[in-house]
């Protein structure tokens, strides 16, 4: 029995000890934004001064900025003074049975094989005491612990562990990066805190039992993780089943920090409401996400599958700094009906011999638009440099745009960029081919799918991989003929 | 086995088929003849069930069912096949992986188990071995960056793989040289028993050297106009559609 199940077990063998769950006192800050609401949740998180002084940096320089015009999406003007920017978790309201739940919602999680005791976790049903989240996760938290490898919310770690925080957050985003990265910094509600001591390798999946908990936080969700010299640790994001959220405003900050010898991989299925089928409501998620492989020999790996929102703009990236070292991009993002992804990487390379790979696989269905937008910058002293990248479209129907903006800067003469780029169509000839071989409709879009994303599922956790591509297939469900 | 009775079919308001009849018997072997855009590669696509075809008049019965009624899946795992004029490219997809899909989707529609690995792994194996096709084939996409000619001939390994009750080649023979139209007529000429039947839509007499059909047919404007034997095919190379122009 290996670690995680050996845990998992224990879990589900031992008897309850944490008995009711207590009501959160439900608070909420007056709509709006102000250097006073600012205040007002740094005091609601008993932060230290540092921090508080930090949003408010943040905020004066967001003041200063505007939003930013270049991706090729439309969405209506966000009032910023209409957002509540701080609100205590809600309890959920209880249900007592599954027979209460929404039937759309079940029938996804039966498409997605999620077990029921999850399914009711998700919907909001009394659960199991022997599934109950917060047992699991404080058993978890023990095995890591005993490696020295801290991994709490974030405001757990700007509590405990502040010359953490201190050190390395705002070290890769700056506060003043972009306008949303401002907004962010300014207003971040919570978020996942990691650091991997040197040397040491994270045993486990760090989210497949801990995505239990990150419900709730997704608004202004911010993320620093640090692989310290010669750590690994492998990060999953998100959640395949729908999430449904009032907020219809996101902006995500993650910063990742690789030291000599480290690896980080870092999955995320991103899930989040795409709005109806007429294109109305939806989240508009617009996340800024960056690594930097200080280090020598470091390693940053992003995957994403990426098929809710409205509106995404997101453009996970890599600066390296360190000399050999490496940077990933994985990607497939869909969009259908009206939805509309800008979305990409950045590979900056700075250190010699450095290497950086992109795949992106962007699919197109109803009236949607989606674009790539990569750049690839080998500084002057990044000698050696290695880049290649693959962006491939996939469109279903006629309605539907794709588009790519490589961006490609090289300031130096030994380095090697190479750029690869495919469209392909699944139109009625080739869906009839297929049934014309005895293969329906829907099986023949799932194959095409498939086999168009593997190169990228095939990086992500393997468990996670089959729930991945479970979800591509319900979200282009219908979407031809 | 086929019984295509009065047959008319438009596309977009224009009328292609125009009153097309034809019966073909299990064991039979029928040729169809005709010029360009007389509407012989709209009726392979009728009888597969495409989809854009306004049926005006008329009815076809596939083994004792109205194959008007099924969907283009259900026709193909009745046992109708197609071996398309212009084979579609499906990146992504390997041969492999899309035939091992058919066969067990038809499999499935029969209520049969998918078929065990090794058993598809050998059959087809033996089925590239009849039309001779490189090792490396499985792992590619299909039809992806193959030549007219593989394309052709991939068709028919697959028609091999499936063991259809009828089959309607489109043009297999357009494009392939000497030595593939042999691999091909060899394909079928394997295949053919007194189980089914095959309907060979060719321009060339050439093919019918090698696939001795027991009917040829002549199609123009939309339906058959004369039926022969062999010898037809020979007369049509030789004296061409003129005289049928009267006909229209
Ligand atoms: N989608 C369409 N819209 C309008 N006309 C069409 C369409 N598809 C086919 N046609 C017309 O129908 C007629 C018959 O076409 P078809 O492809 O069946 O001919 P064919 O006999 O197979 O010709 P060939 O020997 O060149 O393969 C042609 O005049 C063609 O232009
Ligand atoms: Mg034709």
């Amino acid at each position: 029995m290996n670690e995680q199940d050996a845990i998992l077990d224990e879990v589900v063998n031992s008897e309850y000890k944490y008995g009711f769950v207590t009501n959160i006192e439900q608070e909420q800050a007056p709509k709006g934004l102000n250097e006073d609401i600012i205040r007002f949740i740094s005091a609601k998180k008993e932060e230290p001064e540092w921090m508080l002084e930090w949003r408010l940096k943040a905020y004066r320089e967001w003041l200063k900025m505007t939003e930013p015009k270049w991706a090729n999406v439309h969405y209506p003007k966000v009032d910023f003074q209409d957002v509540i920017y701080y609100s205590a978790p809600k309890p959920k309201k209880e249900l007592s049975s599954l027979d209460e739940v929404d039937p759309e919602l079940l029938k996804t999680f039966e498409k997605l094989g999620i077990s029921l005791d999850e399914q009711k976790r998700l919907s909001g049903v009394a659960v199991d005491v022997v599934f109950d989240s917060v047992s699991v996760k404080t058993t978890f938290q023990e095995a890591l612990k005993e490696r020295g490898i801290i991994f709490c919310s974030m405001s757990e770690a700007i509590r405990n562990h502040s010359d953490l925080v201190k050190k390395y957050i705002g070290t890769v985003v700056p506060q003043k990066d972009n306008f949303y990265a401002a907004l962010n910094s300014a207003v971040f509600s919570d978020g996942s805190f990691c650091y991997i001591p040197k040397g040491v390798r994270c045993p486990m999946e760090l989210s497949t039992y801990f995505r239990i908990n990150s419900a709730g936080s997704g608004q202004f969700e911010r993320t620093l993780l640090i692989a310290d010299e010669g750590a690994y640790v492998s990060y999953l994001e998100g959640c395949t089943a729908p999430q449904r959220d009032e907020n219809q405003l996101h902006a995500a900050v993650v910063e990742l920090i690789a030291l000599d010898n480290a690896e980080i991989k870092y999955s995320t299925v991103q899930n989040w409401y795409p709005g109806d089928k007429e294109g109305k409501g939806g989240i508009y998620n617009f996340v800024t996400k960056r690594g930097i492989c200080k280090g020598n020999n470091a390693k940053i790996s992003w995957t994403q599958v990426e098929t809710g929102s409205a509106v995404t703009w997101k453009y996970p990236s890599c600066i390296l700094a360190g000399d050999n070292s490496i940077g990933e991009f994985y990607s497939v993002a869909v969009t259908n009906h009206y939805q509309q992804a800008d979305t990409g990487t950045k590979m900056i390379h700075i250190g010699k011999n450095t290497k950086s790979r992109i795949v992106s696989k962007g699919i197109s269905a109803g009236k949607s638009q989606n674009s790539y937008r990569g750049l690839v910058k080998i500084h002057k002293k990044a000698e050696n440099a290695r880049n290649f990248s693959q962006c491939d479209s996939l469109l279903m129907g006629d309605q539907c745009g794709a588009h790519t903006f490589p961006y490609i800067e090289v300031s130096n003469n030994n380095s090697k960029v190479e750029h690869e780029a495919t469209t392909s169509k699944i139109g009625e000839d080739m869906l009839f081919y297929f049934q014309q071989r005895g293969i329906d409709e829907e099986t023949a879009v799932a194959m095409i799918v498939n086999g168009f994303c593997k190169e990228v599922m095939d990086h992500l956790p393997m468990e996670f991989a089959v729930e991945a591509r479970k979800l591509l297939e319900i979200s282009l469900e219908g979407s031809v003929g | 086995m086929l019984k295509i009775n009065n047959l008319h079919v438009s596309i977009d308001n224009k009328e292609i088929l125009k009153g097309f009849s034809l019966e073909v018997n299990k064991g039979e072997i029928h040729a169809i003849m005709g010029p360009n855009g007389t509407g012989k590669s709209t009726l392979g696509n009728v009888l597969a069930g495409k989809e854009g075809y306004v049926i005006t008049e008329g009815t076809i019965e596939f083994d004792g069912k109205n194959l008007l009624e099924l969907e283009a899946h259900e026709r193909a795992q009745a046992g109708l096949f197609l071996a398309f004029q212009y084979p579609i490219e499906i990146p992504g997809v390997s041969n492999a992986n899309f035939l091992k899909a058919s066969i067990n989707e038809i499999r499935k529609s029969k209520g049969e188990e998918p078929m065990p690995p090794n058993e598809f792994l050998k059959m087809m194996r033996e089925k590239m071995e009849l039309v001779e096709m490189k090792k490396d084939f499985i792992s590619r996409a299909v039809n992806q960056g193959f030549s007219g000619g593989e394309k052709k001939r991939n068709e028919i390994f697959q028609m091999a793989m499936l063991n259809p009750k009828l089959a309607v080649l489109d043009e297999t023979d357009s494009g392939l040289d000497i030595d593939a139209m042999r691999i091909v007529a060899n394909g079928v000429n394997k295949l053919h028993n007194s189980e089914n039947a095959f309907i060979v839509i060719t321009h060339y007499q050439r093919l019918l050297d090698y696939i001795i059909p027991d009917f040829v047919h002549v199609m123009y404007d939309g339906r058959i106009v004369k039926t022969g034997d062999k010898s037809l095919a020979l007369e049509l190379e030789e004296k061409g559609y003129e005289e049928f122009e009267l006909i229209k």
